[in-house]
């Protein structure tokens, strides 16, 4: 692809385009399973949920179109600056070649044919069978996965510097523990209090921003019980960096006893909360200084 | 009297204007001239002034009064020091003299002997080494920063810095970078080499290309004061709100970056209007060198989009001083409005960044490979393709944050689309090599290097142009290596291909070899060392700017801080190269080095100060290597009369 005739060849070296497509190939041949088969199954973010295994899909996709490009420019290079070094001191000029028409067109075909592939196939996958892969989509959300009229609604507040968790279904108690349960979609409404968050459940695949103002819904379906990390991935000021917790996929059963557990704890706090709603603004902002 | 010392200097000859930096006493001594010392006095002693005429103002306000650090007396102290720095440049004295009713004083330019370089002078060589030494001072500032920040990654908590330290750090490193960077190539190599490359003997517009560079070292140190305002938390993007609570430090930055959007205006402005208006008979559009056309692009882009930077950060000050709610939710405004204006500005920004390096690089490689550069219509055509898409990419670094979810798919394609243009770069450059005389000097192993580097940083580009992808990678280390790859080993590899082929001619001194490899192949390896773990670091889930991480993650971390102290002394090496080799060695320079075709080599060294005796005739194209009967780049002395107008094209 890369390096297929540059120039009609003349005479006296006229094998460097095909030896330099037959090294392309072997390597690609050989590079593209081990990253698929080898290096794949260990792409996160895993497999704890749907969201999580359609972006190790895609990932394993982009990696294995990546490396032959990769593997063609290096070999190209590094074949070329073997073969074409100046041996001497002499100071000599290349032949005049200033472009090949057949080389060109080909080029902006192939590049031009490999990114509106990538981002037609892209936009399928996220607007298909990934459903939005757990990214934040925003108040209305175009991505939705097929049971999400039975959804579980949870808000996610992001806050300087802590998350907590309403639970609308239930009372709508805040919690500063997340527990989702396993095999039924969840619907995250993410939103702040202060200044920018990004709520980040890596195991889960999930990612959206919590910008005060604005309900931003994530959709995620566990696939069986375990535990994730969530961290907040937008620089929120001074203690950033401890903005994390450890969330938990629980069986439905113990979702149920956890979520009773946790409403009746709640009950009093509960109480004084303001009501529900997409988004809060609890207090003015005014300067820390 | 000021002002009368300063209008006494004579038109010196060019034949007689010393080499530069060769130590000739000046001709005449002016005790108490208007240099960088007279404005550094001026500028403190405005921020002082501009201070209390800022808390006069505040009174009566509760907002600015009732905290320890007042906003309005800072922004002030800071307009108050930069009119005190320009007026001690002597960049008033032209308006004040006409005010006074007398004639202006335009001399800069025959200024002479080594005082000129601390002082306002209209020659373009003059600014471009002024350029060169600043941006470099603030970019080896810039790289211990991150030393500093890596030194605290060795431990999964904190150990070195605290949090608020830690922060200042990595906005310090960040914003430095951003603003220097921006004026990396086109500060030093454009203002220096445009004009020559297409044989002219100025800029446009001299005074104001000073001016975009003296507005550089007071934005530089304006954005290190933010040290004493306590620091600032928001890293080089400056997101609101957080910017809206964050202590006078954020002054510091936004009024930094600020100046630096003004300078890049500036920059753009002039140097459109001297590529358009001021090429040399006879230098078509396809005659003229590819790095004129990088620089032009990048000129486009800067022009468009420092305007929106400098709004954006126009309306962050108004939140902080008189209480607007651009950014504010709870009061009206939006925190998405400055994240849509911020990246308007700053995805253009990383093209401003980019575009140079490519054609640094392609100006570099047909000169060691002695052969034209192939493609050379494709390059054009990359270059401007990726100037008009770069604007409508910007939301790809919104994927997640809630923006209209239908948007998405666009942005998706016109992100992925702009790997076209950019792959044409590669063409060219394989092409270029493809059959050639390949001879590794150091601006070739730089150039070579750019080439590696960037395509890893473009491939890792396809998995945050991807949306299910990105929900991993977004915000994480993956971005940072990614942009590390893209800037770092693209843009500072081909700025310091740029320095080993270039400063030769700008000094007349070459650089000693041994050390110069030395330099490059620790910077070459230790910069894969420390970046490509990272890709790896930011899949298995650590954010960017924290100074704590999961344990797990502690050996890759340690790993790359290690590489990166690595990375850090192979640019002592450079620095020892730079100071051996221009000050203790000074070996003399051949005048072409390289046997290049370029025009600007084709000029005596040091050059002299109007360039060329006559304006030169172009016959032929820069890269005619190996053409059978190809005539000189151009007559420098062609006979009078005979030149056609201006190309067309």
């Amino acid at each position: 692809m890369t390096a297929d005739g540059l120039v009609p060849g003349q005479p006296a070296e006229p094998l460097h385009a095909r030896r330099l497509v037959v090294i392309w190939a072997v390597l690609t041949v050989v590079a593209v399973p081990v990253v698929v088969l080898l290096l794949g199954p260990h792409l996160p973010p895993g497999n704890l949920s749907d969201e999580a295994r359609d972006q190790r899909h895609v990932n394993i996709v982009l990696a294995a179109l990546a490396t032959p490009v990769l593997v063609g420019v290096w070999v190209y290079f590094v074949y070329t600056l073997a073969a074409f070094r100046q041996r001497g001191a002499a100071l000599e000029d290349g032949p005049p070649l200033r472009g090949h028409t057949g080389t060109q067109v080909t080029w902006v075909v192939a590049t031009g044919a490999i990114v509106i592939a990538l981002a037609g196939w892209g936009t399928y996958e996220l607007l298909g069978p990934a459903k939005g892969a757990g990214g934040g989509q925003g108040p209305d959300p175009l991505a939705v996965p097929k049971d999400a009229k039975s959804a579980l609604q949870v808000q996610v507040i992001g806050q300087q510097w802590s998350w907590t968790f309403r639970y609308p279904g239930y009372g709508a108690f805040e919690t500063p523990q997340l527990a989702i349960p396993a095999g039924r979609v969840v619907e995250l409404h993410v939103t702040s209090l202060d200044v920018n968050h990004s709520f980040w459940a890596y195991e889960l695949g999930v990612k959206a921003d919590a910008i005060a103002g604005t309900d931003n819904v994530a959709f995620v379906r566990a696939r069986h019980a375990g535990s994730f990390e969530i961290r907040c991935a937008e620089l929120c000021g001074l203690w950033h960096g401890h903005m994390r917790t450890t969330g938990v996929v629980l069986s439905q059963p113990a979702f149920a006893a956890w979520v009773r557990g946790q409403e009746a704890a709640n009950a009093a706090a509960t109480k004084v909360l303001p009501p529900y709603s997409s988004h809060y603004f609890p207090k003015p902002l005014r300067r820390a200084g | 009297m000021k002002r009368a010392r300063h209008r006494t200097a004579t038109p010196v000859p060019p034949a007689a204007a010393p080499p530069a930096g060769e130590q000739v006493a000046p001709a005449r001594r002016r005790p108490i001239g208007l240099n960088a010392l007279t404005a550094l006095a001026l500028g403190v002693g405005g921020y002082a002034l501009g201070h209390w005429v800022g808390s006069r103002i505040a009174i009566g306000m509760d907002s600015q009064t009732a905290t320890d650090q007042d906003d309005i007396a800072i922004f002030m102290g800071f307009v108050f020091a930069v009119a005190g720095w320009l007026l001690g440049l002597g960049f008033l004295s032209y308006p004040l003299s006409r005010m006074a009713g007398r004639p202006p004083a335009l001399r800069e330019k025959e200024d002479e002997g080594p005082g000129r370089y601390f002082r306002l002078c209209t020659d373009h060589k003059v600014i471009g080494m002024q350029y060169f030494v600043t941006v470099l001072f603030f970019f080896l500032i810039a790289g211990l920063n991150g030393m500093f920040i890596r030194a605290e990654l060795l431990t999964p908590n904190e150990s070195l810095w605290n949090a608020g330290q830690y922060l200042s750090l990595v906005g310090l490193h960040g914003t430095m970078m951003l603003i220097m960077m921006s004026a990396a190539v086109l500060g030093p190599f454009g203002n220096y080499f445009v004009p020559i490359m297409i044989g002219a003997r100025r800029m446009a517009f001299p005074r104001l290309e000073a001016l975009s560079f003296w507005l550089v070292p007071p934005a530089g140190l304006i954005l290190l004061s933010a040290v004493a305002f306590g620091g600032f938390p928001t890293g080089w993007t400056g997101y609101a709100p957080l910017a809206n609570e964050a202590r006078g430090g954020m002054d510091a930055y936004i009024f930094a970056f600020a100046l630096i959007g003004i300078s890049m205006t500036i920059v753009g402005v002039n140097m459109l209007a001297t590529v358009l208006t001021m090429r040399a008979p006879g230098l078509t559009w396809d005659r003229m060198p590819i790095f004129v056309w990088g620089v032009l692009c990048t000129s486009v882009l800067m022009v468009l989009a420092a305007p929106v930077l400098f709004s954006t950060l126009a309306m962050a000050t108004l939140d902080r001083t008189v209480d607007t709610s651009f950014f504010l939710a709870s009061a009206g405004g939006s925190p998405f409005l400055f994240d849509n204006l911020w990246w308007f500005f700053g995805h253009p920004e990383v093209y401003i960044l980019a575009l140079p390096g490519f054609g640094i690089v392609l100006e570099i490689l047909p000169v060691f490979s002695r052969k034209p550069l192939w493609g050379y219509r494709l390059a054009v055509a990359g270059m401007v393709g990726v100037t008009l898409l770069s604007f409508m990419v910007w939301q790809h670094h919104l994927f997640v944050s809630g923006m209209n979810s239908d948007l998405r798919p666009f942005y998706m394609l016109t992100t992925e689309l702009i790997s076209i243009p950019t792959g044409f770069i590669f063409l060219n450059g394989m092409g270029t090599l493809w059959r050639g005389r390949i001879r590794f000097t150091v601006p070739m192993l730089f150039s070579l290097a750019f080439f590696s580097n960037f395509l890893i940083g473009g491939l890792s580009g396809f998995f945050l142009s991807d949306v299910p992808s990105d929900v991993t990678t977004h915000g994480s280390y993956f971005v940072m290596a990614h942009f590390h790859y893209t800037i770092l080993g693209g843009l500072v590899f081909a700025f310091f291909a740029g320095i080993y082929y270039w400063l030769p001619k700008m000094t007349g001194l070459s650089f000693n070899e041994r050390l110069a490899k030395l330099h490059f192949w620790g910077m070459f390896v230790f910069f894969n060392l420390t970046f490509a773990p990272l890709f790896a670091a930011g899949l298995l889930g650590m954010p960017r700017r924290v100074s704590t991480y999961a344990p797990r993650l502690q050996g890759l971390n340690d790993f790359v801080s290690i590489s990166a102290f690595l990375l850090g002394l192979s640019m002592l090496v450079f620095v020892v190269n730079l100071v051996y080799s221009m000050v203790i060695a000074r070996v003399p320079a051949e005048s072409n080095p390289w046997h290049s075709r370029g025009l600007e080599f084709q000029v005596p060294t040091p050059v002299p100060v109007k360039n060329f005796e006559q304006t030169p005739l172009i016959q032929s194209g820069p890269y005619d290597y190996g053409v059978p009967d190809a005539p000189p780049v151009a007559a420098l002395s062609p006979p009078a009369r005979v030149a056609p107008a201006a190309g067309g094209g």
